[in-house]
């Protein structure tokens, strides 16, 4: 067994810690409830949708009913990523399952890096089906296709892996439901700024915009939310920006590779951080 | 400076939580194949120096190795077999599952460390509850599979941490004849315990600890052997009496008609009942009695239990 046999042993064992516990089936089972309810509902109102002339308007009409379903699935895969990672640093520490993991001929960042590997394949399968539900559950219902879904997809993935990391940083530092504030706190405050920042691009504010800007540099995970609705939106949206789900001061390709990097500075300073603690 | 014939080694090793001192100046030495007893009354710094041993935690200042390898090195634990005093294992994995989680934390072949969960399973007398999960199992049988996790890679050196708490007397004794096959194996073992008669009946050598320091450590045999506890019931003993006792022995206390002392062994004995008659004392009884280990403990810690 070589150097990385420990991480995926620490992956497997999350991810199956996960379905023992019923985490994932709980959660895969409300997301299936949640589709049938959105397919019930998008149905309904495919109807009306359809008896406009305009395929134009129709296909808009989609496409706000489709990001509206991609709003709760970010919004869900975001709680469900501080949920269940919250707990698992700070809580072996504090139980003492931890030391005999850590007293075995293992490195700390070893199994830092198997949980995070463990939660981030849970929750990349949990957003692959919820996303993909609602994108398919469109395309049946309406035969309307969401654009750029995979870049869509990729950055509200981007979005709960920047989460994941602060939580697992959190989890070295704190205790479990002191993270669970820190991270909830954050990701409050990249919310609000998040609208802040949509309504003053709207109504040109840059003293708003910037209070957005700063916020998203804080945590950069609801930016990435309104870049991907910003790629999955009509383009006529795009061209008039007006939308509750994204703005023309879409989050830049700037913002997006500062997510990239923020996301891979938490999960090594997590790791490091895990590798000086006392346990 | 290493020695290799040691499995334990530590130089003024030192622990601080903000002001306060955890451990202070351990400096200890265990040697290869022995078993070495940790005794020291609660928040003495006994859990902490064995965290430090493992590299649980890092030490505020001094230095330490085991079998010559600075502490906290990953190729060491190798070698290494723990049972923490408030184990928590993953209670949803079933006993089989939960050695291959830590045999796998070892990188042991699978077929190895099928045939080790197989026989430790036996040993530890759980083979029939191999498919249970850890959740339904009593603090005991927690006990046992901690101590199988332990034991999976047929440790050099093994840390157990009141490996007896929570047993009945039937556990105990599988306790102390692993400790005894180990010992036999050539297998160095530190235990921390209260239960001190475990620890009197299993351990070559005891350090006691207070107040984060260690105050002495004992060759146990030899010393059981030789201090002898003396109890007297006299009548007319005087305080020139007891001065005069203080020739022969220490720790004298006198609580009525009945007198306690230490002496280093029993070959005084005629001379203090010599001497007790000659000064007109009347005694009723005399009862020289050889030092447990828990007189050794408050002799050693005192009455206060470090508080």
């Amino acid at each position: 067994m070589g150097l990385n046999s420990i991480v995926a042993v620490i992956a497997r064992l999350t991810f199956r810690e996960a379905a023992r516990r019923w985490v994932l089936w709980v959660a895969l089972g409300l997301g299936v409830l949640f589709l049938i309810i959105y397919a019930i509902g998008l149905s309904e109102m495919s109807k009306d949708i359809q008896t406009t002339r305009s395929s134009l308007l129709a296909a808009e009409m989609n496409n706000f009913f489709l990001l509206a379903g991609m709003y709760v699935v970010n919004f869900l895969a975001s709680i469900m990523t501080v949920l269940t990672s919250v707990d698992t640093l700070s809580g072996e520490i504090a139980s003492g399952t931890i030391h005999t993991m850590v007293s075995k001929p293992v490195r700390r960042w070893e199994i830092l890096l198997g949980k995070w590997l463990g939660f981030a394949g849970m929750l990349s399968l949990y957003l692959l089906l919820m996303a993909g539900g609602v994108a398919g559950v469109g395309y049946l219902v309406s035969g309307y296709l969401l654009p750029n879904l995979l870049q869509g997809w990729s950055l509200m993935w981007l979005s709960i892996m920047v989460l994941l990391g602060l939580s697992l940083l959190g989890g070295t530092v704190l205790s479990t439901l002191a993270n669970g504030v820190f991270v909830f706190g954050l990701f409050g405050v990249a919310f609000m700024g998040g609208w802040i920042e949509q309504f003053g691009a709207f109504l040109n504010n840059q003293g708003a915009v910037n209070v957005g800007i700063i916020t998203s540099l804080i945590l950069p995970s609801e930016a990435m939310w309104r870049r991907a609705a910003f790629e999955m939106q009509s383009p006529l949206v795009g061209v008039f920006g007006v939308s509750p789900f994204s703005s023309n001061s879409s989050p830049s390709l700037f913002m997006v590779a500062y997510a990239a990097l923020y996301a891979l500075g938490v999960l090594w300073l997590a790791m490091h951080r895990f590798g000086r603690r006392d346990l | 400076m290493t020695t290799p014939d040691l499995a334990i080694q530590t130089s003024q090793l030192s622990k601080s939580f903000g002001e306060k001192a955890a451990v202070r100046d351990l400096t200890l030495e265990v040697r290869r194949g022995e078993v070495f007893g940790f005794l020291g009354p609660n928040g003495a710094g006994k859990t902490t120096s064995v965290k430090m041993l493992l590299g649980l935690i890092r030490p505020s200042a001094g230095e330490g190795w085991l079998f010559g390898q600075p502490l906290g090195s990953s190729e060491v634990r190798r070698r290494i077999g723990f049972l923490p005093e408030h184990f928590r294992f993953h209670d949803w994995l079933t006993a089989t599952e939960f050695l291959r989680l830590h045999a796998d934390l070892y990188k042991m072949p699978s077929e190895k460390s099928r045939q080790r969960i197989q026989s430790l399973l036996e040993l530890v007398g759980l083979n029939e509850f191999a498919a249970k999960k850890l959740r339904t199992f009593s603090k005991g049988m927690l006990q046992r599979i901690g101590l199988a996790q332990a034991l999976l890679n047929q440790p050099d050196l093994i840390i157990l941490d009141e490996p007896t708490s929570g047993l009945d007397p039937v556990g105990r004794r599988l306790v102390r004849d692993i400790i005894r096959d180990m010992r036999s194996a050539g297998t160095t073992v530190f235990l921390n315990s209260h239960l001190l008669s475990e620890v009197e009946i299993t351990c070559d050598r005891v350090a006691f600890i207070k107040h984060g320091e260690v105050i002495s450590t004992h060759p146990l045999q030899n010393l059981l052997d030789s201090e002898v506890t003396l109890t007297i019931r006299a009548r007319r003993l005087t305080p020139g009496n007891l001065q005069g006792l203080e020739h022969w022995g220490h720790n004298i206390r006198l609580d009525g008609e009945h007198l306690t002392m230490i002496l280093p062994g029993e070959a005084v004995l005629p001379e203090i009942n010599q001497y007790l008659v000659q000064q007109g004392v009347e005694v009723y009884a005399f009862q020289p009695q050889k030092i447990s280990l828990e007189d050794l403990f408050i002799q050693v810690v005192g009455t206060d239990g470090g508080l």
